[in-house]
């Protein structure tokens, strides 16, 4: 589709943040070191969130077959 | 901003990159903890029933719409030929409507079931509906099962295939108000860990002409590694889990077969159901069943967008000139290798990693795109620029970064909070927390869905933002056919009688019989080819008479 470049602007409200940037807002390196100091801070939150008494949530959860 | 080369409204999207027609369909795992043997297939029924009364309070006259089976032809095999319906499995016929009617009910769970569940006029509770953002959400089997609308690239994929789990969120927030009802949880992941797997399926069209053994050569090498970027990860080995570990696919152990028609039983890594839903002499809509169910926004974005590139290396004849020695078993292989070193034979001696795989797919997929002028990042289609940069970050972080990687890849953000489990309480793999977690990671309620609670903290990357999801419930993506379905099924539904894939149909007075609405062609039917004559037409009849080229009143009955 070369030779048909005629630039316009975005129409759609939903395509404003259209690009994607190359890197990450945050640098990946100072993310994932922030993800480390918050990890006991993250688990005690899903200590919380967790259902009550695994084995038996986790056995209950039965399928039927599907595609 | 990425600016765009204009296209004329309905004309082909640009080729050789990421863009494409293309669509998601998801089965959610359904489970009612308070009621434990209740039917699977009625709890779905709740599901769809629970969402018509959503959309009733949302759209004047009804937002629900039946699904018209005329279109479905699960039977017809991409290779050529059609299966006899009395060899097919029962599971996959699934061109009849699911009927659960009033009297099938009731002979199977008593009368009793009847008196509240909202069941419609007819009596019978609804099974299947065309929404408003132009989805399907339905019972298939024993799930409910949103279907998303036809969308031209992988961002758009990646937004309405999370609006439907908030569709199916609000169906689920319903019927826990109903103090009447048990809960339901629904769970975006694909398998009980108890020998049962459902689908998460992908759809692409592509041109009839391209042969399928080349689709079958240029796809195999890389569905057996794409695992390792959009895999969503798997606590338990072996399809009944009965051996203890962590796994990168849901869905590998579920794989028995190269080729097939079959989704159900001895599931293929290539499945060759051809029912191009459009112009059958024009397209194939392939169907992809490989995929694991994506919470994360990176995986998800990238599973569409890097198939959809492969795609356009199998159609140019350029895909990589690998072949996989027994590909079953090395699909297993990679999925149980969260090392990522694992070595797979390759038929001309060579062993390579899937990590080796994934770039030499990256490397052809960048050249093709360079050549065909769409993968500049500001001349380009406006999608494959991006597709190929975060490809490429995303496979060097698998590489030498595994702690930025877990931000974005879902079976390696899965990995890394059972790790963090594992280390605080020295929990072994077979310790039913670790299965816990690794089921309510895919929980869809933002307030007990692991994945949802990281992405509240920020740990998990978005490639679209949450208004842009809360739209896409709503609204139909603007630029496939998707949008006539949607917005008819959202201005007109009281007089719209049924809808599929590839037509509208019409119940509108005036008329002496039902207009059938072709929409064959899945560029067609754009926002900017209908979107005049729903602003002018605020009622049926005219805006069918304009159509249809008919004037501006309907034809004598």
């Amino acid at each position: 589709m070369a030779g048909q470049e005629q630039q316009h602007p975005q129409s759609r409200d939903s395509e404003v943040d259209e690009d994607i940037p190359a890197t990450p807002p945050a640098p990946a390196e100072a993310q994932a070191s922030a993800a480390t100091q918050g990890v006991d801070d993250l688990l005690d939150e899903i200590d919380g969130v967790l259902e009550s008494n695994a084995e038996e949530f986790v056995r209950a959860f039965v399928q039927k077959g599907g595609q | 901003m990425t600016a765009r080369p204009e296209r004329a409204p309905g004309s082909a999207l640009p080729s050789g990159g990421a863009m494409r027609v293309m669509g998601s369909e998801t089965e959610y795992g359904i489970h009612a903890p308070s009621a434990p043997g209740a039917n699977a297939t009625m709890m779905s029924a709740r599901v769809i029933q629970a969402y018509a009364q959503v959309t009733r309070q949302r759209a004047a006259g009804g937002a629900e719409t039946r699904w018209d089976y005329t279109d479905e032809e699960p039977l017809h095999d991409a290779r050529g030929w059609t299966v006899e319906r009395t060899s097919a499995d029962p599971s996959q016929l699934t061109d009849q409507p699911p009927v659960l009617d009033a009297e099938a009910i009731a002979m199977a769970y008593g009368r009793d079931e009847l008196d509240h569940d909202g069941d419609d006029e007819s009596g019978s509770l609804l099974m299947n509906m065309v929404l408003g953002n132009g989805a399907r959400l339905y019972v298939d089997h024993a799930h409910p099962e949103y279907s998303s609308p036809e969308v031209t690239n992988p961002r758009d994929a990646v937004a309405w295939d999370a609006a439907g789990d908030l569709v199916v969120l609000a169906a689920v927030r319903r019927l826990a108000a109903d103090p009447t009802l048990p809960p339901i949880n629904l769970y975006k992941n694909n398998t009980d860990n108890k020998s049962v797997s459902y689908g998460s399926h992908e759809n692409y069209l592509m041109p009839r002409s391209v042969p399928f053994g080349d689709i079958v050569r240029g796809l195999t090498p890389f569905f057996v590694s794409r695992q390792i970027v959009c895999g969503a990860g798997r606590v338990g080995l072996g399809q009944d889990s009965s051996r203890p570990g962590y796994q990168i696919s849901q869905r590998a152990d579920f794989f028995e077969a190269e080729v097939g028609l079959e989704t159900t039983i001895r599931r293929p890594i290539i499945n060759t159901r051809d029912e191009p839903h459009a112009t059958a002499d024009k397209y194939r809509r392939l169907h992809v069943i490989i995929g694991d169910a994506n919470l994360s926004q990176t995986s998800n974005y990238l599973k569409f967008g890097t198939t959809a590139m492969v795609l356009s290396l199998i159609e140019a004849g350029l895909a990589p000139k690998v072949e996989v020695h027994e590909p079953v078993a090395a699909l297993q292989a990679v999925s149980h290798d969260t090392s990522l070193t694992a070595t797979i034979r390759l038929l001309d001696g060579r062993r390579v990693t899937a990590l080796d795989l994934q770039w030499m797919y990256h490397e052809a997929a960048a050249k093709l795109s360079q050549d065909a002028g769409v993968a500049d990042a500001v001349d380009g289609d406006g999608h494959t620029h991006a597709v190929l940069e975060r490809w490429a970050a995303t496979l060097s972080q698998l590489d030498n970064n595994r702690d930025a990687a877990a931000s974005s890849v879902e079976w390696l953000a899965k990995l890394s909070l059972l790790e963090g489990y594992r280390q605080r309480d020295g929990l072994n793999w077979d310790n039913a927390r670790l299965g816990l977690i690794d089921l309510q990671w895919a929980d869809i309620r933002p307030e007990k869905g692991l994945y949802h609670r990281l992405l509240s903290r920020n740990r998990m990357q978005r490639i679209v933002d949450g208004q842009a999801i809360a739209r896409a419930v709503a609204e139909p993506p603007s630029d496939t056919r998707a949008y006539f379905r949607g917005r008819c099924v959202s201005s007109f539904s009281k007089d719209v009688v049924g809808a599929s894939w590839d037509s509208v149909i019409f119940d509108v007075p005036g008329y002496g019989r039902l207009q059938r609405v072709p929409t064959r062609e899945p560029l067609r039917g754009t926002e900017a080819l209908t979107g005049g004559l729903f602003a002018r037409h605020h009622e049926a009849a005219p805006f069918l008479a304009e159509l249809l080229g008919l004037g501006t009143t309907p034809p004598p009955g």
